[in-house]
């Protein structure tokens, strides 16, 4: 039987390169590349990992975001992807992680009743936002478990193995499908859009076209979308100052110690 | 001359561009000190699809412009100009005489083969005294009933010990000189094949360049390609061809260097400031990025006219010549803006400067290229 993947992927600016506006304390975004994220790519990368290795897969990625982001979109599918959605519509803007998190289950929620799904792939976290946050709320919203962090992944008939790391050691956990999984960059290295794809996938009239979806092919009342529907408040964004320069003590170990008691003394720390 | 890249073409320069910095820069300074052919990065470009980017769709190409292979050319080279060679010799100087003049079994046989990436195949026409002159072929095709028997060697071969099956240039009627050159597909594994000395070169060192050997090698009578006594125009317009893959490659040489100059220039400080400060250091900047822009306009030129298929014999060999000094030229500067440490092999400019070198050489010499240019502009008057 085959097995239906869905990849939650984001367009992002390579934020490598990026700095910050003094003043408004965002990102400045002019002149900076924008690339699929490097983790959306691992969780990808793992999807058509799964489809050299079992044969049988069909992988749909799924993006939301203005028209630009249709270039992600297409280099998933130039990399092998089987179908691609991009979710673009005015009324998602300004949506924070809770209303994307609505949007796209509402969006997979209609693939899944369409054809069913067994396994969504998410990167762990994107390198703009990185909150780490959509992936599992999407698990919450479709009433799925989640499983996140993934640095090894077996799947057989209908359940998944999994390494997840954490901070100092793995779980190895054993799940039935469907089930999300959002992945690290230690999961596996992604391979690079194939030539003939790329002319496939890009350009006027493509043989293998992407869909865009809009707010009207989802079921999702608008108040739970875009800024209506994004309970966070940015109350204020600020660059964190260096309030004090560190006190760097110097002499033999004894020395030092004894310094740094007398410091500690000092600030009633002790 | 609208040469504006399209989505697809820009695409592929950002995928070739990550793949050069991440796969074949890092190994680029290894191969060339060892000459090692890089086996693995072949294969990584054969899955990329990068030996079928120009070629048609039901060969197993990507259908790609020949725009967008030229630009892979220059993105491989930037990082390293030997594994530019190893895509170019199959791609260009062996595919593309097989697909214009290859027979149907023939083109499913071996086009398709380097197409899909599954093969890889070589270019053999100099002689030890064949090379400029290269109508003085030794190499002798005889026709004994259903099969040839070639006899000779050819040198300074790309791909030698490495690929499997080369498009060999031999005589098959000497009262004819260049009408009678013959063009055959000889696999390398054919009784009386064999791989000479390999050259231990100045640059491009792991490009495995050596002497094929022919001695009564029996090749079925399927093995010509085209006519007989076509050779040397099959020879001549493969070379066209050539000629602008390696006025990418010097490009992309150029380009490389400057970038590790730009970085370097910013990063060394010398009385107290990065030298990149000092105008007299702007200025090698300025120049070196000026001549790199004419060669990207030249190579352009001839592009957009074999693209539209406008005769670009005389362009090709301008975009090769200009090309190619500028890369000696750029890369030289190169050295000195990075003074005594340019000239180890900690930095990589001294092996692109040695890279460079034989682009001014090889797919005919500047000089050649100047004859090529001025029997295109000398054009006799009417009598």
């Amino acid at each position: 039987m085959k097995l239906k993947v869905l990849v939650c992927i984001k367009q992002v600016p390579d934020t490598n390169n990026v700095k910050i506006d003094k003043e408004t304390g965002t990102l400045i975004r002019k002149g900076i590349k924008s690339i699929l994220n490097p983790e959306d790519k691992n969780a990808l990368e793992e999807a058509l990992r799964l489809k050299d290795e079992i044969g049988d897969v069909f992988i749909t990625v799924l993006s939301m975001g203005p028209n630009q982001a249709s270039v992600v979109v297409k280099e998933a599918i130039a990399m092998g992807a089987d179908r691609g959605i991009l979710l673009s519509d005015r009324n998602f803007a300004g949506s924070d992680t809770w209303a994307t998190s609505a949007i796209l289950s509402s969006a997979i929620n209609k693939i899944k009743e369409e054809d069913g799904l067994d396994l969504i792939f998410c990167g762990r976290q994107a390198i703009d936002g990185d909150t780490a946050q959509v992936g599992p709320q999407i698990a919450q919203h479709l009433k799925l478990p989640v499983i996140s962090y993934v640095e090894e992944l077996k799947y057989s008939e209908n359940k998944v193995l999994v390494k997840r790391a954490i901070e100092d050691g793995h779980y190895i956990v054993e799940c039935p499908t469907p089930v999300l999984l959002t992945a690290v960059k230690q999961l596996n290295t992604p391979r690079y859009p194939n030539m003939k794809r790329i002319f496939e996938t890009f350009g006027e009239n493509p043989e293998r076209p992407i869909e865009t979806w809009t707010a009207e092919d989802i079921s999702l009342a608008k108040e739970n979308m875009g800024l209506n529907g994004s309970p966070t408040r940015v109350k204020k964004i600020f660059t964190p100052s260096r309030k004090f320069e560190g006190e760097f003590l110097q002499g033999n170990l004894k020395e030092v110690a004894r310094q740094l008691i007398v410091r500690l003394k000092e600030r009633q720390i002790i | 001359m609208d040469l504006s890249l399209t989505e697809q073409e820009k695409m592929v320069q950002s995928v070739v561009r990550e793949f050069a910095e991440k796969e074949v820069g890092p190994i680029a300074a290894e191969i060339d000190k060892t000459e090692r052919f890089p086996t693995e990065t072949l294969k990584k470009m054969q899955k990329l699809g990068l030996y079928g980017l120009p070629y048609p769709k039901e060969y197993g190409g990507a259908g790609g412009s020949d725009l967008s292979y030229y630009l892979a050319i220059e993105e491989l080279s930037k990082k390293c100009a030997t594994t530019s060679v190893i895509l170019a010799a199959p791609a260009s100087l062996c595919a593309w005489p097989i697909m214009k003049y290859g027979n149907e079994d023939q083109k499913e046989k071996y086009f398709r083969a380097i197409v899909e990436g599954k093969r890889v195949g070589g270019f053999a026409l100099t002689e030890p005294g064949a090379g400029t002159d290269s109508a003085m072929q030794q190499t002798t095709a005889t026709l004994e009933g259903d099969h040839y028997v070639i006899n000779g060697s050819k040198c300074f071969i790309t791909g030698a010990g490495q690929f499997e099956f080369f498009v060999v240039m031999a005589m098959t009627d000497k009262t004819q000189r260049t009408r009678g050159i013959s063009a055959f597909i000889v696999e390398a594994n054919t009784p009386g094949f064999s791989v000479g000395k390999i050259e231990d070169k100045l640059g491009i060192r792991a490009s495995a360049t050596g002497e094929l050997i022919f001695e009564d090698m029996k090749v079925p009578k399927e093995c010509l390609l085209g006519k007989e006594g076509e050779g040397f125009k099959i020879a001549m317009q493969t070379l066209d061809g050539g000629r602008i893959g390696i006025a990418a490659q010097a490009l992309g040489i150029a380009e490389g260097a400057m970038e590790e100059s730009v970085k370097y220039i910013q990063e060394r400080v010398q009385f107290g400031k990065p030298i990149g400060s000092f105008q007299g250091i702007q200025w090698y900047i300025a120049e070196m990025e000026t001549k790199i822009n004419a060669a990207r306009g030249l190579m352009y030129d001839v592009i957009y006219k074999k693209q539209k298929g406008i005769p670009f014999s005389k362009e090709a060999s301008m975009a090769k010549l200009f090309s190619s000094e500028m890369a000696m030229w750029v890369t030289d500067k190169a050295i000195q803006l990075h003074g005594g440490y340019g000239f180890t092999k900690d930095y990589p400019v001294e092996r692109m400067h040695r890279d460079a070198k034989i682009t001014e050489i090889y797919e005919g010499t500047s000089e050649v290229q100047k004859m090529v240019i001025a029997s295109h502009t000398i054009v006799p008057k009417n009598k």
